[in-house]
């Protein structure tokens, strides 16, 4: 009993339950818009939106972790640089140029032995997207540059770069179709039999989901970064700097280095994260060659957010969020514009991002419920 | 007596907060035209009494009475209206407006929406003759000492014609010759019939100044006494539960060799041509408690950071027993055995949002006790910190698992004190390291510098008390912008001439 009454107070539920009330207030929102643009089937639409992945049998569930994959990995940057204090806007460059590194490598470095060539491919992303964080990370730590310009910027020249990159380099570029090329079948993330899962039988016809074992390494990194940061004496550091940064350097901890690791781990998160969207296997996704900031990486922030920045949380929210735009795209089946998907989405992750508050309201009403209830037995006490 | 004699009547004030009866039962009377002391350590509840004459707070239970009319203060602007006025510990003022600007900012008076000053002017001068509170109107706060902005405050309050003054603990930061100067003041508005209500936990100037006194104590009123009726011992008795010594007992200081030298130092400013330490040097040693007094902002702030490598210094050097610290990282340093007790708790020395147990490890947490490949070990750090709470009686609600911000300020003062000390340091180096704290704690911190000092580690002081100065110290240094003017003995100095020191008005021909 007392286990469990502990178990409530402590900090885990409170933060679960403040996340829930905040999709719940996003659900309310997105219900209320579909009611405005078409009445009749809003109910209906809410339903598809709350049945999300679930909405397309098995294969639709797949898709979900399909779509969960990168989303969890640049929430997991986000919100790893956000426990150390940084706020790393830059995942979407990030993930572009660790994209084009694992591209590159899956599509050239054929002479590598077919069971290494994706682990490689996927190296290359990790270390290209920690450099690409890195850069940030030096400014702050040296010239204490502001690390949401130089995220920003970094997006920019990132995207620009991975852009001019591809037309330059004739062995990656599909000029046709303006994009790069597939990668060497052997460089592709293997599916570790989550195909066999994630299905949906068409007579004889298996319709296989694009799921792949990105997902099982993105939870495995998660866990990774959990263990990172609570138990060893590297994440004691860094959560030391991100807290206070003048109380860090008091204690004799270099907390330049602590900015500089935390931007380029936050960076390789995210480049791990483009590695696995563009390595998977057999879903026609390149990086097409468009001056637009991938989505991707700016989605990391809310799923972050919602996750409140724990890692073992943000493996939920990136579950969480990718199952919600699944249900919108089954939405296209009633007489819902494209747009108006988009918005509810938006919407709802919009709320999302509002768990911070809802905890904090929370934990003021639990105050003042257990401050009341204390009060009562004084009385009793007293009586 | 009758009623109508008290100006303010708080009756049986009861005020919870979440876990805590922060007033309990709580009755203050004020006469008009009196001082009246308010005497408490910290968390007594003096500063939520007056939050809630101040309109901070609403009381749970309990009345306030104006001139024995019962009212209702909701907000500041109530009490505003009420003529009850505060000067608070830190002060309220826009330092790069004029005095004048100060006076009248909420209050101003405008034609057309354009400001008329030359009437708040008069007044401000008037007002300032008739109390003795001698102000240049057209000084920016920025450029005026400490005692003046005080000065500002008090004219703010008599601008609004308060007839009631609060002043919050307002010596904290004063030189003797200021003090003396705001007691001389706070008698004259006593004289010309303000009614006074004086946060202190300092017994001496309640001495000095008050009339009548009331003492708190974990939330409950112990009594109101009159002053000149009672000795200090008492007061602090009622204050505290229990005798409190005054002089901290201590045998005379057995100096050995050196641990501490500082050579030359010097610490430019980025802003100014003056440097903020300049050409300063002093050896520490073992056994012996060093002093360093003098007024705020003096350069002790630069001379601790860059002895503590904070920052880097611009000229000299600075060595630990035989080793060259000069230009060692803060790791380098702590590992030689220099202890830094900061001025700013929340700023330096404590991680708020860690807990107890994780601040407690705060510069330890990589040595192999605390970890195994690189993994910290919880088991390990919990028993350190419950041994440190035990020894050091750190009071937190939920123990070594308390988060830090949460706990008071005294307790995370003695948590601070308990890391350095534990470290074993070879040097340690506490600056204020008592500030804002009660006789109790003050007492029990005292206590543990000489215990350290007797252990034969040297112990460099920095403080502005000049109580604590005269009383823990072996050896004084005063530091008067940026330089040393003084060296001297504890025993052969008095607090008037360390003033004067202090003040700049007198150098030592010694150094």
């Amino acid at each position: 009993m007392k286990a469990i009454r502990r178990f409530f107070r402590s900090a885990g539920p409170v933060n679960a339950a403040s996340s829930l009330i905040a999709i719940l207030v996003g659900l309310v929102f997105g219900g209320l818009i579909l009611l405005i643009s078409n009445p009749g089937q809003a109910l209906q639409g809410l339903g598809i939106i709350v049945a999300g992945g679930f909405g397309g049998g098995m294969k639709g569930v797949g898709q979900t972790l399909y779509y969960a994959t990168p989303l969890i990995m640049t929430g997991l940057s986000v919100g790893f640089a956000f426990k150390t204090g940084l706020f790393n806007i830059g995942a979407s460059g990030q993930l572009i140029t660790g994209g084009l590194a694992a591209i590159y490598v899956g599509v050239n470095w054929t002479w590598l032995p077919d069971p290494l060539h994706w682990v490689v491919a996927l190296l290359a992303a990790m270390v290209v997207g920690g450099l690409w964080g890195a850069i940030p990370g030096i400014l702050k730590a040296k010239l204490n540059v502001n690390e949401v310009i130089a995220c920003i910027m970094c997006n920019y020249i990132g995207m620009y770069g991975v852009n001019y990159l591809i037309k330059n380099s004739p062995s990656i570029y599909d000029q046709l179709r303006n994009q790069t090329v597939s990668v060497d079948p052997a460089a592709a993330i293997p599916k570790w039999g989550l195909d066999q899962v994630f299905y949906n039988l068409k007579g004889n016809y298996h319709d296989v989901s694009s799921v792949n074992g990105g997902i099982l390494l993105a939870i495995l990194l998660a866990v990774l970064m959990y263990v990172l940061l609570n138990k060893t004496v590297f994440g004691y550091e860094l959560k030391a700097c991100g807290y206070n940064r003048h109380a860090s350097k008091y204690a004799g901890i270099n907390e330049s280095r602590c900015i500089l690791l935390s931007m380029a781990i936050a960076g390789a998160l995210s480049g791990i994260g483009g590695g696995l969207m563009y390595l998977a296997p057999a879903t026609g996704l390149h990086i097409e060659v468009v001056d637009v900031l991938s989505a991707v990486g700016f989605n990391g922030i809310p799923v972050a957010l919602l996750g409140l920045s724990n890692p073992i949380g943000i493996i939920f929210s990136g579950l969480f969020i990718s199952h919600i735009t699944q249900g919108g795209n089954y939405l296209q089946r009633l007489n819902y514009m494209p747009e108006i998907i988009d918005i509810i989405i938006g919407v709802i992750i919009y709320f999302s991002a509002f768990s911070l508050l809802v905890r904090n309201v929370m934990a003021a009403i639990l105050r003042r419920h257990e401050a009341s209830r204390e009060k009562a037995v004084l009385k009793k006490g007293g009586a | 007596m009758d009623a109508s004699d008290y100006v303010i009547e708080m009756l049986n004030i009861t005020k919870d907060f979440p876990g805590i009866r922060a007033n309990d039962d709580i009755t203050l009377r004020l006469r008009r035209g009196e001082i009246h002391a308010l005497l408490g350590e910290n968390g007594a509840g003096k500063s939520t009494l007056m939050s809630i004459l101040f309109g901070l707070y609403q009381p749970e239970q309990g009345v306030i009475k104006k001139d024995g009319r019962e009212v209702k203060i909701h907000n500041p602007n109530d009490a505003n209206a009420l003529g009850i006025g505060m000067v608070h510990q830190h002060f309220k003022l826009v330092h790069n407006f004029t005095v004048l600007e100060n006076i009248v900012l909420g209050v101003e008076t405008t034609r057309h929406g354009f400001l008329k000053m030359e009437g708040a002017r008069r007044r401000v001068t008037e007002l300032s003759q008739e109390y003795g509170l001698m102000v240049d109107p057209d000084a920016r706060i920025s450029d005026i000492t400490v005692g003046m902005q005080q000065r500002v405050e008090i004219l703010k309050m008599l601008y609004r014609e308060n007839e009631i003054l609060i002043f919050d603990e307002p010596t904290a930061v004063l030189t003797p010759q200021e003090i003396d100067e705001l007691m001389r003041i706070m008698r004259g508005l006593a004289a010309q019939g303000k009614s006074i209500l004086f946060i202190t936990h300092k017994l001496n100037e309640i001495k000095a100044v008050a009339d009548r006194c009331t003492v708190l104590r974990k939330g409950r009123c112990i009594g109101t006494v009159d002053v000149s009726a009672t000795d200090k011992e008492e007061m602090s008795e009622m204050m505290v539960g229990r005798r409190v010594a005054f002089e901290v007992p201590k045998a005379p200081a057995n100096a050995g060799s050196a641990a501490l030298i500082v050579q030359n130092l010097s610490v430019r400013s980025k802003t100014h041509a003056k440097p903020l330490v300049n050409n300063v040097s002093f050896t520490v040693h073992k056994g012996e408690i060093v002093c360093i007094a003098g007024i705020d902002g003096n350069g002790q702030s630069e001379l601790v950071y860059a002895l503590t490598g904070l920052i880097r210094p611009d000229a000299g050097r600075i060595f630990l027993g035989d080793s060259e610290i000069t230009h060692a990282s803060i790791r380098k340093r702590n590992d030689y055995g220099l202890s830094h007790i900061p001025e700013d708790r929340h700023k330096h020395g404590l991680v708020l949002d860690y807990t107890l147990a994780e601040n407690l490890i705060l510069k330890s947490y990589y040595k192999p006790g605390f970890q195994r490949h690189g993994f910290l070990r919880f088991d390990q750090m919990y028993r350190y910190a419950d041994a440190l709470i035990e020894k050091f009686d750190i009071r937190a609600g939920q123990g070594a698992h308390t988060v830090a911000r949460s706990m008071s300020g005294g307790n995370q003062q003695k948590a601070i004190v308990a890391r350095e000390i534990s470290e074993r340091p070879e040097v340690l180096v506490a600056v204020q390291p008592t500030r804002g704290l009660d006789v109790g704690a003050i007492e029990y911190i005292h206590s543990q510098l000489v215990a350290a000092r007797d252990e034969g580690k040297a112990v460099l002081l920095v403080s502005l008390e000049l109580d604590e100065v005269m009383n823990v110290s072996d050896r004084i240094l005063v530091l008067y912008e940026g330089e040393i003017v003084a060296d001297v003995n504890a025993r052969d100095i008095t607090a008037q001439e360390l003033g004067l020191y202090m003040a700049g008005s007198r150098r030592s021909e010694v150094i």
